[in-house]
């Protein structure tokens, strides 16, 4: 489906969907909490069958945390952004790992580095931060390290 | 959909593969449940090697940040390099020179071969045959000294910019490159008799690590690790970037979903990047080798993403620009990563040396798995 | 003709007429004893030589070349370096074991030699179960792998030397039925005996088809034995890091690593003596001029030849093969190579009792 066909679709499907300009694929952005109401549609339905989550990351905005799923067919070979604002004095969100398990270790790297907590996740734990990390996650905007000099 | 992460009984050993061992050619921890021979678990712990990469991108120019790339999968550096000029390109609407465009995918293909030839000599080790690791290295050893010639480098090449590549090539380029496919057609049979049609490595391939097409579709595994599942995915195919489209080449898949199909789609990838080679080799357009840009590159507002293929799979570049001279946010969708993740699925129930066949055939590579 | 064998009788016969006889019996002792251990050290040295420029040529590389001509000392070198190098402990290990299994490891090694004919009429110990001798010594070695693994308190040494103890024990079956092929021949445990009988033709060339398998079989068996790659798994570094000597440092290692090398000699020197004619010269049923030139050539350079001929053999299956896993280990062993050797001693015994053979 092309951009316009999977925005119609989608509008279609879920009445309360906006979309998001800016980027080349389709954007849709969605509540966290309609976060488990969307993800199993886009894996299972026929017509999208969203079966490859290439890419799970998090963007810090200072004001929010926003999450962002690229997803894929590798039948029909769309591609679609879904994105979720999330609280930044506690970010929360349900895993997505146990429809695409790729998610696992992505949803890891994105609970050390930006602090966000996915609920139902079978091992969140630390994966590159060393064990008894404490202080802010690092991907954080005002994340700040006195000895390791990482901005340039 | 997750099985109970495995609980340890008794007479259950735990070791530790790394930070410092043989074969994770690198600093990958994996903490190991056996049973006996067998293992129940594989749990790994990165870290090691971790630089922030996308952290330091954030306060690094769009012209800056290329050349921290290379330091991600040091053995497709070329790839990640291109990978960042294609995206700054698409988002300035920068048109490349014709001659550019194939000077960057004869490079993108000799580092393939390379980073192919490499981890061929490296996986035949893992698995006790030391002989395949010199014989690979004899023909790296040209691709290295073609590279060096004309980006003044060996491993971190830093030769795409946006806009084209950094010089022009060497005028020896063509010659030596038509030197080496010469020796390395012969080379690749010789790879064949050597290893591939070997009874033992056979053995110790089949049917090891197995892992189906949906399965690793879920796990996220891609390039020739997926494409040994059965599944199409090259990127190459499916988004061509430069002149890509313009060549023949064959996606090659098996379907085994074993070690020894992911063995052989490495094995006849080379044989293709040789093929895209020599129709690119002779008609190398004349022109200039990089567009005139600005000094100082501002991406608009917006998202863009960009995916390549590299030699261990889909290379993902995420930026968020708010118009500035560096990126808002940067994620590299590194293939190691998720390749890494799978590992644990098809690691368990087979024995503890079925796993350096199996971490040699997803092909890791850690500095990419860590960034 | 000058031979190893008239040195021998010389000296003893000085010795004979300057002292006394239990003197005699003394001064040989300490002689044969000091001969086994400088034996030991330059087969060690050369071996371990040999071992790296098989592998450069096999590898397209030079090898060592910068100790000495052609870089012929490297090999001294390095036994000095594992000499002034701190042998360690680590916490936690079973000293006493610890310490004693290297030791362990080369006194078996030391043991092996005493039955080998090195040259005409001259072994150090000529007795009439040499064979059974040797095979029996020779599994004692398992043990030595086995107590070095448990003592070092480390999982991968420990998994090394269960491993170990898995191989050794297997393959000691068809070891020991493809050396019983040519026992069935020649109707005699001792060395001397076999040799002799090859006094027309080696039994390569004599036995026909079964000889040769049980010949295949004893290169393949005795590979495992002495942990040789394709069947290094008890010290496969990709998989254990080092096996059961992952703990040891500095001479204790260099004797594990002394001990490999010996045995491969050992082994080596077992089949050319079996399977090659040992000292016998190339001979030819009755081709008494051919024979008598072939005669010429001094008995302990066809001794070492073949062996030689033979540890490259067994260098050329490290440099080229990768290594098994556990499972197919075992399988090749248990369902492939005991069957065939039992079967083909069968046919050994039938060619014996028919008076096939040539």
């Amino acid at each position: 489906m092309s951009n316009e066909e999977l925005k119609a679709k989608l509008s279609e499907l879920i009445p309360t969907a906006t979309f998001e300009e800016g980027g080349e694929w389709t954007t849709l952005l969605i509540e966290p909490k309609a976060l488990m109401e969307v993800m199993p549609l886009m894996r299972n339905d026929v017509a999208f069958n969203m079966d490859y989550l290439f890419c799970l990351t998090a963007v810090d905005w200072k004001t929010h945390i926003t999450m962002v799923y690229h997803l894929t067919s590798t039948t029909y070979r769309h591609n679609l952004v879904i994105k979720s604002k999330l609280d930044k004095s506690k970010p929360e969100i349900e895993t997505v790992c146990l429809i695409w398990r790729s998610a696992e270790f992505l949803e890891r790297e994105v609970y050390e580095l930006f602090g966000v907590n996915f609920i139902n996740h079978p091992d969140l734990r630390l994966l590159i931060l060393p064990d008894g990390w404490e202080g802010k996650n690092p991907l954080l905007k005002d994340f700040d390290d006195p000895i390791n000099m990482i901005k340039l | 959909m997750v099985e109970e992460i495995g609980t340890t009984q008794d007479g259950d050993l735990i070791i530790n593969v790394g930070p410092q061992h043989p074969a994770t050619h690198g600093v990958l921890h994996l903490v190991i449940t056996l049973h006996g021979e067998t293992i129940k678990k594989v749990e790994p712990h990165l870290g090691y090697i971790h630089r922030s990469i996308e952290k330091m991108c954030e306060s690094l120019t769009y012209r800056q940040f290329i050349y921290v790339t290379s330091r991600m999968d040091y053995l497709s550096s070329h790839i990640n390099n291109h990978g960042c000029a294609l995206l700054v390109e698409r988002a300035m609407q920068i048109e490349v020179p014709a001659r550019a465009q194939v000077i960057r995918v004869l490079m993108d293909e000799l580092t393939r071969i390379a980073s192919h030839e490499l981890w061929w000599g490296a996986m035949a080790m893992d698995l006790g045959a030391f002989t395949p690791f010199f014989h690979a290295f004899r023909e790296r050893e040209m691709i290295n000294e073609i590279m060096e010639d004309t980006c003044g480098a060996r491993l971190t090449m830093n030769y795409m910019v946006p806009g084209g590549v950094q010089e022009d090539i060497h005028p020896d380029f063509v010659r030596k490159v038509k030197e080496f496919i010469a020796l390395f057609k012969r080379k690749v049979d010789e790879y064949d008799e050597m290893v591939t049609d070997n009874i033992i490595f056979r053995k110790r391939m089949e049917n090891v690590g197995v892992i189906s097409a949906a399965d690793a579709i879920s796990y996220g595994l891609s390039g020739p690790s997926l494409r040994g599942s059965g599944v199409s995915c090259d990127v190459r195919k499916y988004y061509p970037y430069d002149v890509y489209n313009q060549v023949q080449f064959e996606e090659i898949i098996e379907t085994g979903g074993d070690s020894l199909a992911r063995y052989m789609v490495r094995i006849r990838e080379m044989k293709q990047s040789i093929s895209i080679i020599e129709q690119l080799l002779d008609g190398i357009p004349d022109g200039d080798f990089c567009a005139k840009t600005k000094a100082v590159i501002k991406l608009p507002k917006g998202e863009f993403y960009q995916r390549v293929e590299t030699a261990r799979g889909e290379l993902g570049i995420y930026v968020v620009s708010e118009g500035a001279t560096t990126p808002y946010r940067i994620k590299f969708r590194s293939p190691g990563f998720s390749n890494l993740s799978a590992l644990d699925h098809m690691a368990r129930g087979s024995k503890i040396g079925d796993l350096v066949a199996m971490m040699g055939t997803l092909d890791l590579v850690i500095p990419d798995i860590d960034r | 003709m000058w031979s190893i064998s008239k040195i021998a009788s010389l000296v003893h016969e000085w010795l004979s007429n300057t002292f006394s006889a239990t003197w005699v019996t003394v001064f040989e002792m300490v002689i044969a004893g000091v001969l086994v251990i400088s034996l030991f050290a330059v087969l060690g040295l050369i071996l371990v030589m040999m071992e790296r420029k098989v592998s450069a040529w096999i590898q397209i590389r030079l090898g060592p070349n910068r100790v000495g001509p052609k870089g012929m000392f490297q090999s001294a070198a390095d036994t000095v370096k594992l000499l002034v190098k701190e042998g360690m402990t680590p916490n936690g290990a079973d000293k006493l074991l610890f310490n004693v299994a290297p030791f362990l490891a080369i006194v078996v090694s030391m043991l092996l030699m005493a039955p080998l004919a090195f040259a005409k009429d001259f072994t150090l110990w000529d007795i009439n179960i040499g064979v059974l001798y040797v095979s029996a010594i020779s599994s004692v070695s398992v043990i030595s792998i086995l107590m070095a693994g448990w003592a070092s308190n480390n999982k991968y040494s420990l998994m090394g030397a269960m491993r170990s103890g898995a191989q050794i024990v297997s393959y000691e079956l068809s070891a020991g039925l493809s050396i019983m092929a040519i026992v069935v021949l020649t109707g005699s445990l001792n060395f001397n005996d076999i040799i002799l009988s090859q006094a027309d033709g080696w039994w390569i060339f004599k036995g026909h088809l079964p000889i040769w398998i049980a010949f295949i079989v004893f290169l393949i068996a005795v590979t495992a034995e002495t942990n040789r790659a394709p069947f290094d798994l008890a010290e496969a570094e990709s998989e254990l890091t080092a096996g059961f000597h992952t703990e040891y440092s500095g001479m204790k290692f260099a004797l594990f690593f002394l001990a490999e090398y010996v045995n491969v000699f050992i082994v080596c020197a077992i089949g050319a003596t079996l399977f090659l004619g040992g000292w016998m010269p190339f001979h030819i049923g009755h081709w008494d001029g051919f024979n008598h030139i072939m005669d010429f050539i001094p008995s302990s350079l066809w001794f070492f030849g073949k062996t030689f001929f033979l540890i490259f053999l067994i260098m050329w299956f490290r440099w080229s093969f990768p290594r098994l896993r556990i499972d197919q280990l075992l399988n090749l062993e248990w369902k492939y190579l005991l069957p065939i050797s039992m079967v083909n001693i069968l046919l050994v015994t039938a060619m014996a009792i028919l008076k096939w053979h040539f």
